[in-house]
């Protein structure tokens, strides 16, 4: 059981070693919610500091799931991830670790863009400890959906490409620039089911003070649920597919 | 001796491709084993179906005692497997590899650098050590594949196909390291496509063919079961392949098959054949350069056995392109 975790965390370390400095990882992870922070601030100096929960979320989400897409299709490609596969470790400690180490990297971009908006535009968080435990379950859920992803497809840009169509999507319906509560009767049944939904909610709450929607720790229940659905998932899913592959 | 790897009736389907039919085989304690075949023959599927990678259809593999099936976890940790690429981790210096590698099978943190340094020594890639295996040539490659799969000191190693690819003296220098491992007290199964290299380096072979085991015995065991049979290799001008069907035809011809370029003749009473085949020749206006008779090779029973050409055994797959980056 020890072994397991720990190889969860050799094989999370040996990713954000070869990785993070990976094109897809810079440009969707880091660039897109540094662009979209300076865009708000532009327009709108004074209301920035109410688009910041959203941001926050859609950084999490974009930088999670690009490297999450990442360190399974490359690894794919180059017959690496074989070598995996080879390793005395269950499906469950290879999906655990690759989860975490992505996680790892969208936590570290979250927090850096969240220490930016705190110091530039004066917010303060009233809940760190929600807030962090949000930002976890928050990155492990987004892992899990990139991973599904990287199950699906072959090549790197096919991985960008298939998240892209799961992520715009979940921007708007999620309340990352307005509130949940004003998006029509359907998107709100849609943004029921969806993680990032929660992690907005439980942000607006520790960073504006916002009453949330929800309890945020029903919004922590929520995602906690997420997280347990997510990984059964993908582990099913790339069991499959291995099957199939050899 | 004993038997420390056994395969038990397996078989694997794909759709309706039935790559590997009824396998069964059992490698010795110390022994190298050799798995022979072209290309398609169902040699990489077995390996993986011994190594807990691909879920047999049917039958069972035991390694080391361990059920592979029953617990895959269990028999990788008794195996070491070197896949038929060398597919190590591109970002990664050939210590961080290794390293990895010993982390990943449980070994104690004391021991991690240590051992890197000593394998990488002895598969001398040492003034190596902190260099990338992105910008490593493809034998350097091979070398550190195969001591990746040594890191945690198995009794068990797998070699898919070492030295497809390779120029010849990392070849060569690659199955002199073999060697050393059997005299290590390893055990090894390799499998290969190259007779030549089953011959140089195997105690024992089992020829597969389309997924059936056709024989399985000591290199000389084989060679055996064709000494009954008279070969007869003649150096000819260029020859089409109806020439060998053609040949064929002629009485006490049993088998006819090109190897090296040469048209090589076999049967139990061939050389009381001579004029038949040599005014054969001469009616094809093929020029005959020499004849010899010859005692049977490995490669003359592979033949007779499978009646695969020896030529398409020296086709090589092809290989990936390399995929350094994203």
């Amino acid at each position: 059981m020890i072994l397991a975790w720990k190889q969860s965390y050799y094989i999370a370390r040996k990713d954000l070693k070869a990785y993070y400095l990976k094109p897809p990882l810079i440009s969707w992870g880091l660039m897109l919610p540094v662009v979209f922070l300076l865009a708000f601030y532009l327009r709108n100096p004074e209301k920035v500091a109410e688009v910041v929960p959203g941001l926050v979320a859609l950084t999490l989400l974009f930088s999670t799931t690009s490297m999450a897409a990442i360190v399974i299709t490359f690894e794919k490609r180059i017959d690496a991830l074989e070598r995996l596969l080879l390793a005395p470790l269950g499906m469950k400690t290879l999906i655990f670790g690759k989860g975490i180490g992505s996680s790892a990297i969208g936590a570290s971009v979250g927090l850096f863009i969240l220490f930016i908006s705190i110091v530039a535009f004066g917010l303060s968080v009233s809940h760190w400890i929600l807030l962090l435990l949000c930002i976890v379950l928050s990155t492990f859920s987004f892992a899990c959906m990139g991973l599904l992803i990287s199950v699906a497809v072959k090549e790197v840009f096919e991985a960008m490409t298939l998240s892209n169509f799961f992520r715009l999507p979940m921007v708007f319906i999620c309340g990352v620039f307005f509130p949940f509560e004003s998006l029509p009767k359907a998107l709100q049944i849609a943004g029921f089911f969806l993680p990032m939904t929660y992690s907005v909610d439980i942000l607006r709450y520790c960073l504006l003070n916002q009453g949330s929607f929800l309890n945020p720790y029903l919004d922590l229940a929520a995602l906690m649920g997420f997280n347990l659905l997510l990984f059964f998932w993908i582990t099913a899913a790339f069991r499959k597919s291995l099957r199939e592959q050899y | 001796m004993t038997a420390i790897v056994e395969a038990r009736n397996l078989q694997k389907s794909y759709g309706k491709l039935r790559a590997v039919e009824d396998v069964s085989f059992s490698i010795e304690t110390g022994e190298i084993f050799g798995l022979l075949g072209p290309n398609g023959a169902g040699k990489t599927t077995t390996i993986r179906m011994l190594s807990g990678l691909t879920v047999p259809d049917g039958g069972q593999a035991v390694v080391d005692g361990c059920d592979v099936i029953q617990d895959p976890v269990g028999a990788k940790l008794r195996l070491g497997v070197v896949p038929e690429s060398s597919n190590l981790y591109m970002e990664l210096s050939a210590t961080e590899n290794l390293i990895y590698m010993a982390q990943l099978y449980g070994m104690p943190k004391t021991d991690w650098k240590r051992r890197a340094e000593e394998l990488l020594r002895q598969f001398g890639l040492y003034e190596r050590k902190d260099s990338r295996f992105q910008g490593f040539s493809r034998g350097m490659k091979r070398r550190l594949t195969i001591a990746a799969a040594l890191v945690h000191r198995p009794r068990i190693v797998f070699l898919d196909e070492p030295t497809t690819a390779l120029d010849i003296m990392s070849a060569r220098g690659l199955r002199k390291m073999i060697r050393e491992l059997k005299k290590s007290g390893v055990t090894i199964l390799l499998t290969t496509h190259l007779i030549p290299e089953a011959e140089e380096l195997c105690d024992r072979v089992a020829i597969i063919v389309m997924g059936k085991i056709l024989a399985t015995d000591t290199v000389s065991g084989i060679r055996d079961r064709v000494k009954e049979t008279e070969i007869l290799d003649i150096s000819i001008s260029p020859f089409s392949e109806a020439v060998i069907d053609q040949i064929k035809e002629i009485t006490g011809v049993e088998t006819a098959a090109k190897v090296n370029s040469h048209l090589r003749l076999y049967g139990n009473d061939i050389l009381k054949q001579l004029p038949a085949i040599t005014g054969f020749l001469a009616k094809s206006r093929i020029d005959i350069l020499s004849i010899q008779s010859m005692n049977p090779t490995l490669e003359d029973a592979f033949v007779q056995l499978t009646g695969v050409e020896a030529e398409v055994m020296k086709i090589n797959k092809p290989q990936k392109p390399p995929g350094g980056s994203i």
